[in-house]
């Protein structure tokens, strides 16, 4: 497991929003992470990265304890977190944003450069020197992928990448999401889009209320009615 | 200088009369700039209004005369004065930001007011304990004493001096800015902080650096007044501070650029204010403050903020 995240629970102030969670990711895996708006997704991946850390439990990062150390400690040790929002920078151009990014790759493999991530997001390429704000909500997110990526991580955390993207978008953001499967990347998916989410991953994690109700392959979830629509209303 | 044209409609005909006295905005402008930038940039990345930036002002003319006082007055030691000065500043505001500051990020804003306003009662008390409360003068460089004839008036070499150098660190500070990876991390943080550390950036030492920075850019005002020369006391920053907040406000918060079209505006209208108005040349940047405010109340280069 490159990730082990062990009976972790996590609270914004008083309340509780994760309740002893526990999920896995093996290297070279996609892993979709399903669940209701307020279930307790974005909340797992931000307790992960270390933006909102978790009151107990564990966080195992290729073996090593991570819970507890700031995000730019958990950025550092090869963690990638696209939020939701994008959070695309919105004064400074494209390749700046890439360039706030850029980290060396630690374990020798090829490295994610600028060049490489506009050969991916071809689109990007021509967007270069516009402004973050600027750009339609589709190449921000292609934007905060890209951005992510050369950061030249090890696991990638996604939260809700098809969120307000148009069905065409949906689908070419998957083709690209594969290609970086094919390449080995490992990823957590926090999905609502489920067709979007099982057409990409080996695994999928459902969660409710902050617990995890189900665990098992894509193909088994599929299969479970009775799960998809107890706690994705399918 | 200027005493013997008794009205502004005079200068203003007079291409002497309005050169000089433009410069001599000018060389106003380019002091506030450097304190109002650093102002600025420490309001644009770390939220913290520095009440106490005028303390780096005026810490920034007590090093300077502390170095000069030290090695004795001679020509060769204020430009020592000049390059240290700035770095002890930087130096104080680095211990203010590590020890003090960072409690109360996030936390109410008074707390900024109270932190930062107890900080200039401490500092100038602890100004007066160490070197006295009798006025202090340095002399400027020997070589810069004199003037040079512009249009046949006399102009003081080291205002030019002072002129030139602070369009150069104007230059150094839009080119790290807008060139280096550090300028791009500092205007990442400035607009999210939390993602910014996300992406692997240490964001605690970064607004370290930036008040730092921030610091030893209003030193730097205070070395540079010093050597015109002014008097160095331990409330000398009052006038340029208030001054200094106002090009800010009218700059707007978080803006360098801002910071420079601000200071140019005030010190121009404060030089060719007297000129007009002689009894009331100080309201005139609270009138422009005012007009300003009204048309854009984020300022000239700002943004509404998004709360």
């Amino acid at each position: 497991m490159i990730l082990n995240v062990d009976s972790i629970s996590t609270y914004y102030g008083q309340s509780r929003i994760l309740f002893d969670l526990s999920l896995g990711v093996d290297e070279g895996e996609v892993v979709a992470l399903l669940g209701r708006n307020g279930a307790g997704k974005t909340t797992t991946l931000r307790s992960i990265m270390g933006l909102t850390p978790p009151r107990s439990g564990s966080v195992q990062f290729k073996g090593e304890a991570i819970e507890g150390k700031p995000p730019h400690v958990i950025a550092r040790k090869g963690i990638a977190f696209v939020p939701e929002d994008r959070r695309i920078f919105p004064d400074l151009t494209v390749r700046e944003n890439l360039d706030v990014a850029r980290r060396k790759p630690k374990n020798g493999r090829d490295a994610w450069t600028v060049e490489r991530v506009y050969a991916l997001f071809t689109d990007l390429e021509k967007l270069d020197g516009n402004l973050g704000g600027h750009l339609s909500g589709g190449e921000q997110q292609m934007l905060t992928i890209a951005r992510a990526l050369v950061g030249n991580p090890e696991l990638m955390l996604l939260d809700e990448p098809s969120e307000g993207l148009a069905p065409l978008l949906v689908q070419r953001l998957g083709d690209q999401l594969r290609q970086l499967k094919d390449e080995g990347m490992t990823i957590l998916l926090s999905e609502q889009n489920l067709r979007f989410a099982l057409s990409l991953s080996d695994r999928a994690y459902v969660i409710d209320k902050g617990e995890v109700r189900f665990e098992g392959t894509a193909a088994a979830l599929e299969k479970d009615e009775k799960t998809r629509s107890a706690y994705l209303g399918l | 200088m200027i005493a013997s044209l008794s009205t502004f409609g005079d200068c203003v005909t007079d291409g002497a009369c309005l050169v000089n006295t433009g410069l001599s905005g000018l060389s106003v402008a380019m002091v506030l700039f450097l304190i109002a930038s650093g102002l600025t940039l420490i309001f644009g990345v770390l939220r913290i209004v520095n009440f106490a930036h005028g303390t780096l002002y005026m810490l920034g003319a007590f090093a300077a005369y502390w170095v000069v006082s030290r090695m004795g007055g001679t020509d060769g030691n204020f430009w020592i004065a000049l390059a240290v000065a700035p770095l002890v500043v930087a130096g104080i505001g680095g211990l203010v930001e590590v020890l003090l500051l960072r409690r109360i990020y996030g936390r109410p804003q008074y707390l900024q007011f109270l932190l930062t306003f107890g900080l200039i009662l401490l500092a100038a008390d602890v100004v007066r304990l160490t070197f006295g409360t009798e006025f202090k003068l340095i002399s400027g460089p020997g070589p810069l004493s004199g003037s040079v004839s512009i249009l046949g008036r006399p102009f003081p070499e080291y205002n030019l001096f002072l002129i030139g150098l602070a369009i150069a660190v104007a230059v150094g500070l839009w080119l790290m800015l807008q060139r280096t990876r550090l300028g791009r991390t500092i205007r990442a943080a400035a607009s999210d902080r939390e993602m910014t550390s996300a992406l692997g950036v240490n964001v605690g030492l970064l607004f370290t650096v930036v008040f730092m920075l921030g610091a030893g850019l209003g030193g730097l005002g205070g070395a540079l007044d010093a050597g015109r020369p002014v008097t160095i006391h331990p409330i000398m920053d009052v006038e340029r501070v208030l001054q200094s907040f106002i090009v800010v406000v009218i700059g707007g918060l978080g803006s360098v650029g801002g910071a420079l079209l601000g200071a140019l505006i005030i010190a121009q209208v404060s030089a060719f204010g007297i000129l007009l108005l002689p009894q009331f040349s100080a309201a005139f940047a609270f009138v422009i403050m005012a007009a300003v405010l009204l048309v854009r109340p984020w300022g000239l280069f700002g943004r509404p903020l998004e709360e």
